[in-house]
């Protein structure tokens, strides 16, 4: 990668044109529905995506993410709504006349092409001159540090490689946004990772506007500037990835985006602003810090605490000790960084909890069958009305 | 595990590729031969073939027949190219299984019907029978077999390809001609030599829709040998062997080869 100018957590911090009322989105989705015959691939779904935003799409497969990107590339037409890009209706515009370009799933590299051939494809359309696209060419090269492999062919390249030539001839048209459909589904763990990092430095670096479709939350969680999260042709939030981890919407996003763990109970009441929940799982009322939740007594509800949030100790709780649960060690996971332990409470319930393995060596550690407690903070839970 | 050959393969091999095989290598051994008596064998030359470059009638009929197959092959192939398009592209239209069948149905006709048929269908128009009823009689004949074999090229074909040149700014023509065309030559031109092969040796449709000045070699070779078998016969024969051979086994190579990048590129 070329030197950054400045580091990406610079803007970041500051970027947020969803919040500012004033802002003109880029992309509009307005009412888009797309039926395939009986069936519905997007539900009557409206959506803003801003200038320079790297925005994700995530969801389970057949959610209809896919579909919503491909209306936007102009292989689909929505059945009813409209799409705007930059003010212009996109209604009827064919793919090769829209200022968005989309590196597919699977490259889809013109295999009778070499690498600076397929660069330039989309330049020779627009009839630039052969020197500014040479020019252009090395360019994105140098981008994806593709310099020494310019005259190979596709089937000559790695899986890598070739994700970096689809990702350079889909940035070579300079688009107002680029689609990125599954980008990294195709490799490795490890080459996953720090590609993650690569395309938000290019990103960016470019200042583009960046549309990924992701089945996989992490990636999702470590690129995005804003994620929405789809479910059978809706979507279920659109927030920041810290906001869709800590305060998921829905059971749905809370079980879809990392892991959690569901206790179903009643609302008691409220006192000095914290909600008391009977739940099956502790002979006490928990209690949980979630203003923004309006609840009733008597409303069922469902409390998501995340694995990480909840601390392990040995023996039963002691009397009075806020939001404990009793159980004993039905599992334990060794990850190496984490140990995720499966407790399992009188209820019958298994709760998941995790533990960074802060020091290489533990003198007597938990062990299976052992009686346990678990205990969170108030604000370490999220109510989510049933 | 060794899969070695055992006695019984190799024997049941051999008697097979003999029932195949000797009457046609008896055919051009016998090109060979000194004598002019065909079944004495007198010693091994070449003097057939110069006598057969020197027989102005058999040299006048390949040559015929050499533009007839170019001819038709070309026509079969941009035909048959459009019909196998036509079938993987546009889905399920109406009439499709119909169009399908009518496509195939030159490849199981018997020829003595297709050759009667098309002579029924000239006669009927007036069309004078010559160089260019064979030329489209073969034409009908070999449309099929280049639409099978693009047709299952294109059935490999990643569509996403596609979706990325005009994604690029490609329209769908320049699409076609950049990228669709490109990568489907192989199976188009495997097509192309199998309709120019089968035109090549075609008697049947050929002599049912010939007329005057347009004979081709295996009508003339037919012809000649009603009056006694020849030698140069003999020679023309074996060249056409090798011809066809040669065409069919590049035709295979290449539609193999293109099946196989298609297989390297789906990732």
């Amino acid at each position: 990668m070329p030197p950054k100018t400045s580091s990406v957590g610079a803007v970041r911090r500051t970027f947020s044109p969803w919040s500012d009322p004033a802002a003109v989105p880029l992309i509009r989705f307005e009412n888009v529905t797309k039926r395939f015959g009986d069936a519905v691939a997007v539900d009557n779904l409206s959506l803003n995506i801003y200038e320079s935003e790297f925005f994700c799409l995530l969801g389970p497969s057949g959610c209809g993410k896919t579909t919503l990107m491909r209306m936007l590339a102009g292989f689909e037409e929505p059945t009813e709504g409209r799409i705007t890009l930059a003010g212009q209706d996109l209604a009827g515009v064919p793919p090769y006349r829209r200022p968005a370009n989309m590196m597919f799933q699977s490259y889809a590299l013109f295999p009778h092409m070499s690498v600076e051939k397929n660069i330039a494809f989309g330049l020779k359309q627009d009839g630039l001159p052969k020197a500014d696209i040479a020019a252009r060419v090395d360019e994105m090269l140098r981008l994806v540090q593709l310099e020494r492999l310019a005259k190979r062919y596709p089937d000559q390249l790695s899986g890598g490689q070739r994700q970096r030539v689809a990702l350079a001839r889909a940035l070579a048209k300079r688009p107002k946004v680029l689609l990125l459909d599954e980008p990294l589904g195709a490799l490795d763990k490890k080459l996953r990772e720090e590609t993650q990092f690569e395309l938000m430095d290019i990103q960016h670096e470019l200042g583009m506007t960046f549309v990924v479709v992701t089945h996989d939350q992490e990636e999702a969680m470590t690129m995005a500037d804003r994620i929405a999260v789809m479910d059978h042709g809706r979507i279920a939030q659109v927030a920041t990835p810290g906001e869709i981890y800590e305060q998921p919407k829905t059971r749905f996003i809370a079980e879809f985006v990392g892991d959690v763990n569901i206790l179903e109970g009643k609302v008691i009441g409220q006192e000095n602003g914290l909600w008391r929940v009977e739940t099956a799982a502790s002979p006490t009322p928990l209690t949980i810090d979630d203003p923004d939740e309006v609840l009733h007594a008597g409303q069922a509800v469902a409390i998501a605490i995340r694995p990480e949030k909840m601390v392990i100790r040995r023996g039963a709780a002691a009397p009075g000790t806020q939001n404990a649960v009793t159980g004993e060690v039905w599992d334990i996971g060794y990850l190496g960084d984490w140990t995720v332990y499966r407790v399992k409470l009188a209820s019958g319930e298994i709760l998941r909890v995790s533990r960074a393995n802060a020091s290489r060596f533990v003198e007597n550690p938990i062990d299976w069958d052992e009686e346990v407690h678990l205990t969170f903070a108030p604000d370490a839970a999220v109510i989510l009305a049933e | 595990m060794k899969n070695r050959l055992s006695l019984f393969n190799v024997t049941s091999l051999a008697l097979g590729f003999a029932f195949l095989y000797l009457p046609i290598l008896l055919l051009v051994v016998y090109s060979f031969n000194a004598s002019r008596l065909v079944t004495v064998w007198g010693g091994f030359s070449t003097q057939w073939y110069g006598a057969l470059f020197r027989n102005e009638a058999l040299m006048d009929a390949a040559w015929v027949t050499v533009r007839i197959a170019f001819l038709s092959a070309s026509l079969a192939t941009v035909l048959g190219t459009l019909a196998a398009l036509a079938l993987t592209r546009y889905g399920r239209f109406t009439g499709r299984t119909l169009f399908t069948g009518m496509v195939y149905a030159p490849m199981v006709m018997p020829e003595v019907i297709t050759g009667l048929s098309l002579l029924l269908f000239f006669v009927a128009i007036g069309f004078d029978r010559g160089f260019w009823t064979i030329t489209l009689a073969h034409t009908t004949l070999t449309m099929c077999f280049v639409t099978v074999v693009v047709q299952a090229r294109l059935l490999t074909f990643d569509r996403s390809l596609e979706e990325a040149a005009m994604d690029l700014g490609a329209p769908p023509l320049k699409t076609f001609f950049a990228v669709t065309l490109p990568l489907i030559s192989p199976a188009i031109a495997a097509g192309f030599l199998l309709a120019f092969t089968l035109s090549l040796d075609d008697l049947v449709i050929a002599s049912f829709n010939t007329g005057p000045g347009a004979t081709t070699l295996p009508i003339k070779i037919y012809s000649q040998v009603r009056l006694g078998l020849s030698p140069e016969v003999n020679a023309a024969s074996a060249i056409l062997i090798g011809i066809v051979t040669i065409g069919v086994t590049i035709a295979t190579i290449l539609s193999k080869r293109s099946l196989a990048r298609a297989e390297r590129n789906a990732l």
